[in-house]
């Protein structure tokens, strides 16, 4: 199938299929660490952030993903069983401030589409900096 | 001490085998920001044709967890851990976690490259079922950092 024509579900590539911002508190970050495990001090205490050079609490990377896919879930009618693939790197730190904390805007498009499905790729950027490069969604649409 | 570069290829022994809980999979849900109602309510999920609560894709984390923490605990791994950063990340799956998942992982080591001074250890971690059925790969590059 060629990219540029419509699928079933009248898709194309270049489509924006979902679009948030989300804001992210230090209470975000303490139940993220929580429900992981992971207990890093650098996401929940200034002075251990400060003291190993980082310009303050930062938001797990790990966390920055499981948020940035959900508005794709919620696209998908909130089947995340249709996600078969799903990666970023982590290009740049979420600074999480206690009292401003940080707001991340995913915007989700789709940059390829195939017999297997659809590829969306996320921008994920805070004040207007990517924060997650190369981040990709792969989804079957059957 | 320098990352061992002998580390590529090395696998290490199967993690305990991992149940994933019901209230485990809710509450990774909420606090990934999860709404879904086949994340959190297992009368959607079943509807939906799942056997209980669906796993967030990035839960799978939490059991390649254990498997990182062998590989950083290893000593002849040459990984000082406070100078890891988590460069990049991915989950390939063959079917989603869902609660009452028995998963047993396996992390093998895939490479190990020098890039400016800067160490880049990638590795796999194979998930399967009860039934030993592959489940998901989640794969990170771990970037350690050189002496400054």
């Amino acid at each position: 199938m060629a990219d540029n024509m419509a699928t079933p579900a009248g898709l194309r590539v270049g489509d924006v299929v979902a679009e948030r911002s989300i804001h992210l508190t230090r209470d975000t970050l303490v139940r993220y660490a929580g429900a992981s495990g992971d207990f890093n001090p650098i996401h929940y205490r200034d002075d251990v952030a400060t003291a190993v050079g980082l310009d303050g609490v930062l938001a797990h990377g790990m966390l920055t993903m499981g948020l940035a896919v959900q508005p794709v879930v919620d696209w998908l009618a909130g089947d995340s069983g249709k996600i078969v693939d799903y990666q970023v790197r982590f290009t740049r730190p979420v600074v999480v401030d206690a009292e401003t904390g940080a707001d991340v805007t995913v915007v989700a498009k789709v940059g390829v589409l195939d017999d297997a499905g659809a590829r969306i790729d996320l921008t994920v950027t805070v004040a207007d900096q990517t924060v997650l490069g190369k981040a990709q969604v792969r989804v079957v649409l059957a | 001490m320098p990352v061992n570069a002998e580390l590529a290829g090395r696998s290490y022994p199967a993690a305990p085998p991992y149940l994933v809980g019901r209230e485990k999979v809710r509450e990774f849900a909420r606090a990934v920001l999860a709404t879904s109602p086949l994340n959190l309510d297992p009368e959607a999920a079943r509807a939906a044709g799942y056997a209980d609560v669906v796993a967030p894709p990035t839960f799978a984390v939490v059991v390649q967890e254990h498997t990182l923490a062998q590989l950083l605990e290893d000593p002849d791994s040459g990984i000082d851990f406070a100078r890891v950063v988590h460069g990049d990340q991915r989950f390939s799956f063959t079917r989603p976690i869902v609660a009452g998942d028995e998963l047993t992982a396996t992390l093998t080591v895939t490479s190990v490259k020098s890039l400016g001074g800067h160490s880049m250890v990638t590795a796999e971690t194979a998930v399967v079922g009860a039934d030993g059925e592959h489940v998901v790969t989640a794969i990170s590059t771990l970037v350690v950092r050189g002496d400054e």
